[in-house]
């Protein structure tokens, strides 16, 4: 009966998305007060009856339904609590719901707080989300029913992918998924303010805390899912670049391009038509994304059923979301206008540069992730792309990138002086060329590469922090009272800085672990030692154990330094039955300066072991620095200017509206 | 007029996009041909499952067509495929020998005992030496093997009824002739 009421409450959900994809907008057209009140009440019972499904199909998980078909796809009675939850987004329909509710999530936020926009713009923003949601509920309804009934119901289930098995499963995807589906509401407002030919700094304003947030998920979530690969995967990697991390990445470049592109709007009321086009790029590579990943057109780690029928109807439904806003912006932004002019030396070029240089990067991302399919369907036979071509063309493009974004923020708007940035980043260049030296001299090999990246890491790091010190300077002279100059700096400031920091931070983690990672591939019976550097690493010996839904072979590694014990490690290698398969749980003792990474690889005779023992120095930067620039946008995010402005305006318009009354 | 065509660019460039990943969908990117293909099978000896001491040689099979399927007990993929294997059998008329792939003898006779037994013999490959040689990267796989020793066929995962019928039956009534 629950799954029933599942699957009905998703049609209603479909039925409401179509009134509120589809009248809204006719009464904007037409002028009917009736037709375009029906947008709000709409979106809402929309969302409502999304929630009301999902939490259907989860309570199916919860009471272990076997007879709904999908639940015994992907779960089991011996699957604990957590995991059966997390479960429902484990497969192909699960996830397309979770995308869906997400959606429903972010509607709904529109209609509670994007309440100070005009009327026929927040109309017409809530109306093309509901016909973005329109596609995915028909494709969910359909193509891929998680209701569906299995007749007779199986006795159990054939369990969760015990690669999925773990805590990352419960937080990784609805995380990234926030993201991706965030970006939604950047579309809608492009499309919105294509429709209403309202292209002004208005709408950047509007639109930046929206696209701010989202990229904040999507940060958070691709720092997740690499963390989750990095300890599950058993060889240290944490970045890949697979097909499906490549679709969650192109995405956030361009999402990363738009945030940058978007303030140029708002404060000068130039790159409308760029901003615009960035608006639809994000959100349609966020598509892109889950039709590479759905349709199975790529070979990858997260290759979900591959269905031939399914791809077709993404990709109907690609051609006309994305077609349709990319005919629109066709059609409306030749009388968009140019904006004010600016200088060739200023900040606008700065961002200029910076937007060109995070396209560029995410096209050779796309070109790298596509180019398989282009040459097999081109005949040319199959070849896959990997990471010698991305490491390579991605550092290229991004270098220059991150030098500029050292100068970037310490341009003035229109026109500035070069000498001048270049005094004041004096002290910023030395620091970055004697820490490029003496670091990888510190740690025992010089080499181009890491030499390179240092300097990038700290020239960014040194760059934000004489920026701060330059802001507090200047405002002396009318607020001398530190604290009080300190507390008057707005926090989107402080945000751009921590998230510059951020990147920093993740550029030096990135160089060292790539420079100096050391790796050791052994056979050691019980009781044998392993020297790395000064470490020692005493195996003593593997035991069984078992676990809920598993059993397991947990070794135990002593690890010392100059006799002193400074960890025990206990990796294991666990057999879930259900699935007939093998997995290798790593333990780590993760540190400031570096990690130690132990993993099982087969077991041999007489209690010996295949072992691999890795040294991986600073890799917890790299997600240090995503969390801080996930922080920053959170800070931007609580800045009390976008509050204060959007009240002012909603004075205005009422204003205005009680004029008109009168 | 060249100012409008600017804007179109976008909506140019991704229906071209769109033209690849339309073909892309009747493409398999799982489908990588196997480089042994068209190449000798490569020789191996092999302890065969069941009898003691005895060994096999993939030199004995000259002269003759045969089917060497790549499995194990602990494959799920495996016990799909079973079926159409026992199938196979009965027709008496293709020669299906076993590669048991890193598993132990008792639990692959556990399973031949209990599910019954499709192969002719199979040979037991505990470390997977003789799976690195043919390139096995996913179980089950199966090779069809011409009278010269020459690999004239790769299946990666399992034989479907699909593939026995359109694929490997013609194959082997023309390698017969």
């Amino acid at each position: 009966m629950i799954p029933e009421i599942g699957q009905f409450a998703l049609i209603l959900a479909f039925c409401f998305a179509i009134v509120q994809g589809t009248l809204p907008l006719i009464g904007v057209w037409k002028n009917q007060t009736g037709l375009y009140n029906l947008a709000v009440p709409a979106a809402r019972a929309q969302f409502v009856f999304i929630i009301i499904s999902f939490i259907c199909l989860d309570y199916a998980f919860y009471a272990n339904d076997f007879s709904v078909l999908y639940v015994a796809s992907n779960s089991n009675s011996h699957l604990p609590l957590a995991f059966r939850l997390a479960a429902l987004w484990g497969g192909h329909e699960g996830s397309m719901l979770l995308w869906v509710t997400i959606l429903g999530v972010w509607t709904m936020a529109v209609t509670l707080f994007a309440k100070t926009l005009p009327d026929s713009f927040r109309i017409r923003l809530i109306s093309v989300m509901g016909m973005v949601s329109i596609g995915f509920l028909a494709f969910i309804i359909f193509t891929s029913n998680p209701f569906e009934r299995l007749i007779p119901a199986a006795l159990d289930g054939r369990d969760l992918n015990p690669l999925l098995q773990d805590p990352g499963m419960v937080f990784h995807p609805p995380v990234l998924y926030m993201g991706y589906v965030g970006f939604s509401v950047a579309f809608a407002f492009a499309i919105a303010a294509l429709l209403d030919g309202r292209l002004d700094n208005a709408w950047a304003r509007w639109t930046r805390p929206w696209t701010t947030a989202a990229w904040v998920f999507l940060t958070l979530g691709i720092a997740f899912g690499s963390k989750w690969a990095y300890y599950e995967l058993g060889w240290g990697g944490w970045w890949f670049w697979d097909a499906v991390e490549n679709a969650s990445f192109m995405p956030w470049l361009v999402g990363t391009a738009l945030m940058h592109s978007l303030a140029v709007t708002e404060k000068r009321d130039a790159f409308k038509v760029w901003t615009v086009l960035l608006s639809i790029s994000a959100f349609s590579l966020s598509l892109l994304g889950t039709f590479l990943v759905r349709s199975g057109v790529l070979t990858s780690v997260h290759a979900f059923a591959t269905d031939p029928g399914r791809g077709l109807f993404i990709l109907l439904y690609l051609v006309i979301v994305i077609g349709g806003a990319l005919l629109l912006f066709a059609l409306r932004a030749p009388t968009v206008g140019l904006g004010e002019k600016f200088d060739v030396v200023s900040r606008e070029s700065m961002l200029l540069a910076n937007n060109v240089v995070l396209v560029a990067a995410a096209g050779s991302v796309l070109l790298g992730t596509l180019y398989p399919l282009l040459m097999d369907s081109l005949g040319a036979g199959k070849i896959s792309v990997g990471p010698p071509y991305f490491d390579a063309v991605f550092v290229a493009i991004m270098a220059p990138g991150l030098f500029l974004m050292g100068l970037g923020p310490l341009a003035r708007w229109k026109k500035t002086s070069l000498p001048e940035i270049g005094t004041r980043l004096r002290v910023a260049a030395v620091i970055s060329v004697l820490t490029a030296l003496l670091v990888p001299f510190a740690m025992g090999k010089i080499t181009l590469m890491s030499a390179v990246g240092v300097f990038m890491g700290i020239w960014v790091v040194s760059t934000t922090l004489i920026l701060l010190i330059n802001r507090i300077k200047s405002r002396q002279v009318t607020t001398p009272n530190l604290l009080e100059n300190i507390k008057g700096i707005p926090l989107a400031f402080y945000g751009m800085l921590l998230a510059h920091f951020g990147i920093g931070v993740f550029i030096l983690g990135v160089t060292l672990v790539k420079g100096y990672e050391s790796e050791q591939d052994l056979r050691m019976e019980v009781n044998d030692v392993a020297k790395v550097g000064a470490l020692s690493f005493k195996f003593e010996g593997a035991k069984e154990i078992a676990g809920p839904n598993y059993t397991s072979s947990q070794g135990k590694f002593v690890v010392t330094s100059n006799t002193k014990e400074i960890a025990i490690l206990h990796p294991e290698k666990r057999f879930y039955p259900v699935q007939g398969s093998v997995m290798t749980e790593a333990d780590i003792e993760a540190g400031v300066f570096k990690d130690m990474y132990v993993s099982l690889g087969e077991p041999l005779e007489n209690g010996a072991w295949s072992v691999r023992i890795y040294i991986k120095p600073f890799v917890q930067w790299i997600w240090a620095g995503c969390i801080l620039m996930a922080l920053g946008g959170i800070l931007a995010l609580m800045d009390r200017r976008y509050r204060i402005a959007n009240k002012r305006l909603t004075k205005e318009t009422q204003d205005v509206q009680e004029a008109f009354d009168a | 007029m060249i100012r409008l065509v600017k804007f179109l660019i976008p909506l140019i460039l991704f229906f071209i996009a769109v033209v690849f990943l339309f073909k892309g969908l009747y493409l398999d990117p799982h489908e990588v041909p196997s480089p042994l293909v068209g190449k000798p099978a490569p020789a191996f000896t092999a302890p065969i499952l069941g009898k003691a001491g005895k060994t096999f040689s993939s030199e004995d099979m000259k002269g003759q067509v045969w089917l060497l399927n790549v499995w194990a007990s602990w494959c799920g993929a495996c016990k799909d495929e079973h079926p159409v294997l026992m199938e196979m059998a009965k027709t008496n008329k293709i020669a299906t020998y076993g590669l048991d792939y890193k598993d132990t003898d008792a639990d692959a006779q556990a399973v031949l005992a209990a599910e019954g037994n499709p192969y002719k013999a199979t040979f037991t490959d505990v470390e997977g030496k003789i799976g690195i040689d043919y390139g096995v990267y996913g179980v089950p796989e199966t090779y069809v093997i011409d009278k010269a020793g020459v690999i004239r066929y790769k299946q990666i995962g399992p034989i479907t009824d699909e593939i026995l019928f359109t694929k490997i039956v013609p194959l082997l009534k023309e390698l017969e002739k």
